[in-house]
């Protein structure tokens, strides 16, 4: 398993860059990973959307597909593709230290 | 990211229950991946965003030779007897159990995922000469269909997109 060194720490990733550890994830290297996706400065509203997906995939194992954000965070599809413009599906799991979304809604 | 964004247009031609879903899916996985995404309604398909038909989608078991009975609960794959088809109701029944299927499975119905890929930045587009055919109007549809337009005008929209054809 390959490691990368995100915002000083060491983590494990997958060949897609994607965390494999969720223990090892923490707010710096969500802020590291959002830079790296684009997105200059993480807002409580990103923060929302970051924590709804660690409490979801901490239940289920899973990163939560966006209609399950949509539905569990409070957040519309609109606001969401705002916040994370250019493909959230992936990027809002690479920034929450998940892996990509299991499943198609 | 300098690349240029990956486009992909959706034909839709189909107006059953059953081929509604395919353009929705993948193309709400598009979106989700950061892909542009267009779909052309045309023919049977303008019932997918006519305001008076989206929420009356069927799957008719007539003619449907994969449609087995475990859809019932029955196990294996014991066929509908095609005679069976024709009897009232068998039409709304089978429509009944895919969108009690669709639900358990937290799939949206139709209306509600058109609206989603709207929201989430996809285009819709109805086609003149089935509009055109059929006698509708822009006021017939569903909010999010931005034009009717020729084809023509899809060739022009979706220059270096892929295509999908439903």
């Amino acid at each position: 398993m390959p490691t990368k060194k995100i915002a000083g720490f060491e983590v494990q990733v997958n060949d897609e860059g994607f965390m494999t550890n969720p223990a090892e994830w923490n707010k710096e290297i969500a802020v590291a990973l959002a830079k790296e996706e684009g997105i200059e400065e993480l807002t409580d509203a990103h923060w929302k959307v970051i924590e709804f997906c660690r409490q979801s995939a901490a239940a289920s194992g899973a990163a939560p597909t966006l209609r399950a954000i949509t539905n569990g965070a409070g957040v519309s599809t609109k606001d969401l593709f705002a916040l994370f413009p250019k493909g959230p599906a992936k990027k809002v799991a690479r920034i929450s230290g998940l892996g990509k979304p299991e499943g198609c809604v | 990211m300098a690349e240029e964004t990956r486009k992909m247009a959706f034909i839709c031609s189909k107006g059953n229950l059953d081929m509604a879903y395919p353009a929705l899916v993948m193309g709400w996985a598009a979106l989700g991946n950061g892909i542009d995404v267009t779909i052309f309604f045309t023919f049977w398909g303008l019932d997918l965003i006519n305001k008076a038909r989206v929420d009356h989608l069927e799957i008719p078991p007539i003619a449907n030779t994969s449609m087995k009975m475990n859809m019932m609960g029955i196990p294996g794959y014991i066929g509908i007897p095609q005679f069976m088809g024709i009897i009232p109701g068998m039409t709304p029944f089978a429509t009944k159990l895919m969108k009690e299927k669709m639900k358990a499975l937290g799939v949206p119905p139709v209306r509600e995922y058109l609206q989603m890929l709207v929201d989430a930045g996809a285009k819709l587009y109805a086609c003149k000469m089935s509009v055109d055919m059929m006698g509708l109007k822009k006021e017939d549809f569903v909010d999010g269909v931005i034009d009717i337009v020729t084809a023509g005008d899809f060739m022009d929209m979706t220059e270096n997109a892929q295509i999908i054809f439903i």
